[in-house]
């Protein structure tokens, strides 16, 4: 029955999708104030819909009703609960919905906390988020329903793919849409833009709180991601360069892209197209990463669910809404003039040197994922484009990226001058400049990456302290300075924070990329192998039954030095319902570096095949993205922000402060 | 006796063979290094999109083997790579070789660096010479609610 009602909901969200876009769109171009002030109502009645429709689904779940097609293809009674409920998301019907569910959600936000919005802006914006609403829920319910029945229920499931029960992968795809998702209301916004034909610097401080929220949460999607490849994939890789990874990193780019170019339309009023135009590539790539993860047209470690019948309908989605914004840009794009003037030496012209790099390197991920399609349907070669081309095309524009930001982060607004406003920064590059040379001559190898990202990374991160040092000003004591840093606006304070966060992440993978090593060798238990200080003794190898999966499961010592510092448990698991093994590295976490072991296969002549290996600094990678997701916390807290509510206050306080007459 | 069948059923899957086996390694570290490096350029035919080195599948096990061989008898880097692209086509290789079409995969990315650049500076150049409009777009009520609105 709730199945049902789930249905019923969706197929109702449709009809009030589409309400939400034609009668606000065609009330604010009219200018019929009753027909525009409906897409509030339409969107969040919209939101509880689909909120319902995914409720009754996860229900289904959680109770394992194997009458339902997709409970049966994606769960079985056997697994532990978290890995029902995150089944609901595992499979292509199921995450479409959820993708659905955070569209709506940011449409509702938009209705529900845009008072200061223009009537006629918001209007707008709610018709162009409900348009896509359709779209996907077209797209569920004609091609990908779940809600679907079994005539003759099984009486169990065929269980989830065993790769995804796992506690980061579970969480990785919901963060993720929000991310990719989110972006829809930075595009949502541009078209309306548009449609208003004016951008002013209002528009540039609406726009940035919802893009700022879609990236940070995207980058935590893919720290999640990558830091599952690091410990479930059984090498401890963190990216591949995969086609699917690809997805997620190019709207991240221009995700970040966007952030910087809205701040210069909201201070400065200029780059004002430019900025619609990243808004509306921003959500394109999205749509992109939808289409190539789920149409199979290329090949990917993680991709699900492949279906040209379904790709077909993905990038009819793409083109209408990517080429119909595009096609608007066109006709309306240049009637945005830019009004302030800057030198060319500024924070404007920094920041723009930051949109090239930062276009560019997505651009340069784009030809290198599309590339193989390309050759393929043009030239006639079958060829591929792995890692090394994308490690040597992409990092010298993150180099540049990093070596310009903290002069760039600091310069003065309309006109600076770079000798004045590097001067405190040379205390930072000195050290930066320092700490490389010294990496280099401490380290074994002859390696340049290790010293040249410990060298960005404290450029960066000391750079980050000296930008904030120098918004307290140019007078006062340090304990007056440090008063004053502390009530700096949040806004400061997230700037310097993700920008720290870039140069730690830099490090880390520079750091690993360098200084890894990795021993392998037959072990018979009880013996020991050595890598660095490290020494790591099989004591044992047993079976063990989990829930749903059977294990080989190692124990191995770790010794630092001659000092017992862990016990590791690394795995072997095969689930023989999905018929698939998985390998559990056991890894030691530490700040300094993890040690990461692997159990392999039982040998002919006795003992087992082991590989340990050092990997200096792995945590700094994601723990950079989470300290640059923190950032992006910061700021989005920083009262502008809420100045909707302040406003409101002090409307208020006004009103009872006229004395009456 | 489900847990037997069960049992069996699991030994008749083969666990993850992994990656680089123990006894593969070449006993030479210079050829084994060189081994590693080649390996991490060759792409595991059957898999999705991984490496020999990264991969479980038994055919990048031939696969690595083939690479060692290769190199045992005396082959140079280049002479590994030819022998590979000669029987499996170029879509082994996960670093596209520079020739022919890929030029526009390789050198797209900074030529396009190199345009966007010329257009910024460009950009940058207009700005700095622009006169600071005169006349807002803005009635006057709205110029006052953006500037109530930007001084939070």
């Amino acid at each position: 029955m709730i199945v049902e009602l789930g249905h019923f909901a969706l197929i109702a969200a449709f009809a009030v999708a589409i309400a939400q876009t034609v009668v606000p769109l065609v009330g604010a171009h009219k200018g019929w104030s009753d027909w525009m002030a409906l897409g509030r109502p339409a969107a969040s009645l919209q939101f509880w819909l689909v909120l319902f429709s995914f409720g009754a689904l996860t229900y289904a779940f959680v109770t394992s009703d194997f009458s339902l097609q997709l409970v049966v293809m994606n769960s079985h009674t056997d697994k532990p609960m978290l890995y029902k409920i995150s089944g609901v998301w595992g499979n292509h019907e199921g995450s479409l919905l959820l993708w659905v569910v955070i569209l709506a959600l940011f449409g509702a936000t938009a209705a529900w906390f845009g008072n200061q919005l223009p009537p006629t802006l918001r209007a707008r914006v709610l018709g162009v988020q409900g348009s896509i609403s359709v779209a996907f829920l077209a797209f569920i319910l004609f091609t990908s329903n779940p809600f679907l029945r079994l005539e003759f229920p099984p009486f169990n499931g065929e269980d989830l793919n065993p790769l995804l029960q796992d506690p980061g992968l579970a969480f990785h795809p919901p963060f993720l849409y929000l991310g990719y998702v989110g972006l829809s209301m930075a595009y949502s916004f541009a078209v309306a833009a548009l449609l208003e034909g004016r951008v002013d610097a209002a528009w540039g401080r609406w726009v940035r709180p919802w893009t700022l929220a879609a990236w940070l949460f995207l980058t935590i999607g893919i720290a999640l991601g990558s830091w599952w490849a690091y410990y479930e994939l059984g090498w401890g890789g963190f990216w591949f360069w995969d086609p699917v990874e690809n997805a997620s990193f190019m709207p991240w780019l221009i995700a970040a892209a966007l952030l910087h170019s809205a701040i210069v339309v909201e201070k400065r009023e200029a780059l004002k197209s430019w900025t619609i135009l990243l808004a509306i590539l921003a959500f394109g790539f999205s749509l992109i990463g939808t289409f190539i993860v789920r149409s199979g047209v290329l090949t990917s470690v993680h991709a699900f669910a492949n279906d040209p019948e379904r790709g077909v309908y993905i990038l009819g989605i793409l083109v209408f809404f990517t080429g119909g914004a595009l096609l608007l840009f066109a006709i309306r794009g240049g009637a945005m003039e830019a009004k302030g003037v800057f030198s060319t030496v500024s924070r404007e012209s920094a920041l723009v040197f930051n949109n090239v790099l930062l276009a560019v390197s997505c651009f340069v991920v784009f030809i290198g994922t599309m590339w193989p399609l390309i050759a393929e349907m043009a030239f006639d070669r079958k060829l591929s484009v792995g890692p090394p081309f994308f490690n040597a095309a992409f990092t010298p524009f993150v180099i540049g990226l990093a070596a310009l930001l903290p002069l760039g982060a600091v310069l003065p607004w309309k006109r600076a001058d770079a000798a004045r406003a590097m001067k405190p920064l040379w205390y930072a590059l000195a050290l930066a400049v320092f700490i490389g040379a010294l990496v280099w001559a401490m380290q074994t190898g002859r390696s340049a990456g290790g010293p040249l990202g410990a060298g960005l990374g404290v450029w960066l991160v000391v750079g980050a302290g000296v930008d904030l040092y120098l918004r307290t000003g140019q007078k006062g004591s340090l304990s007056q300075r440090f008063g004053r840093v502390v009530r700096l606006p949040r806004a400061d304070w997230g700037k310097a924070v993700a920008h720290a966060g870039f140069g730690i992440t830099i490090f880390g993978v520079a750091a690993l990329m360098a200084w890894e090593q990795e021993d392998i060798r037959v072990l018979q238990v009880g013996e020991s192998l050595t890598v660095g200080k490290y020494e790591v003794v099989l004591e044992d190898v047993s079976r063990v039954e989990g829930p749903n999966y059977l294990s080989t499961m190692a124990r191995m010592h770790v010794y630092e030095d001659g000092r017992d510092i862990d016990v590791l448990f690394p795995e072997k698991r095969i689930y023989p319902v999905a018929a698939m093994p998985t390998t559990e590295a056991g890894i030691d976490n530490g700040f300094w570096r993890d040690v990461y072991a692997v159990i392999g296969d039982p040998q002919q002549g006795g003992g087992w095949a082991v590989r340990v290996y050092i990997k200096p600094f792995a945590n700094w990678i994601w723990g950079g993205a989470i300290i640059m997701s923190l950032g992006g916390v910061l700021s989005l807290s920083d009262r502008r922000y809420r100045v909707a509510a302040g406003a409101r206050r002090r409307r208020e306080a006004a009103a009872q402060g006229v004395p009456a007459e | 006796m489900i847990r037997a069948l069960i049992l069996t059923l699991a030994l008749l899957i083969a666990g993850p063979v992994f990656a680089v086996q123990p006894d593969e390694i070449l006993e030479d570290p210079v050829l084994e290094e060189r081994a590693r490096d080649l390996s991490a350029n060759i792409r595991c035919l059957v898999c999705r999109n991984e490496s020999i080195d990264e991969s479980n599948a038994e055919l990048a096990r031939d696969l690595r083997v083939l690479v060692r061989e290769r190199l045992v008898a005396g082959d140079s880097d280049q002479d590994v790579i030819d022998y590979l692209v000669d029987r499996y086509g170029e879509f082994v290789l996960l670093t596209p070789q520079k020739t022919g079409s890929n030029f526009v995969l390789w050198y797209a990315g900074p030529a396009v660096f190199l345009l966007a650049l010329a257009v910024a500076i460009g950009y940058l150049r207009g700005r700095q010479n622009a006169k600071e409009a005169a006349v807002s777009e803005l009635s006057e009520a709205e110029e006052d609610r953006l500037k109530a609105l930007l001084k939070d």
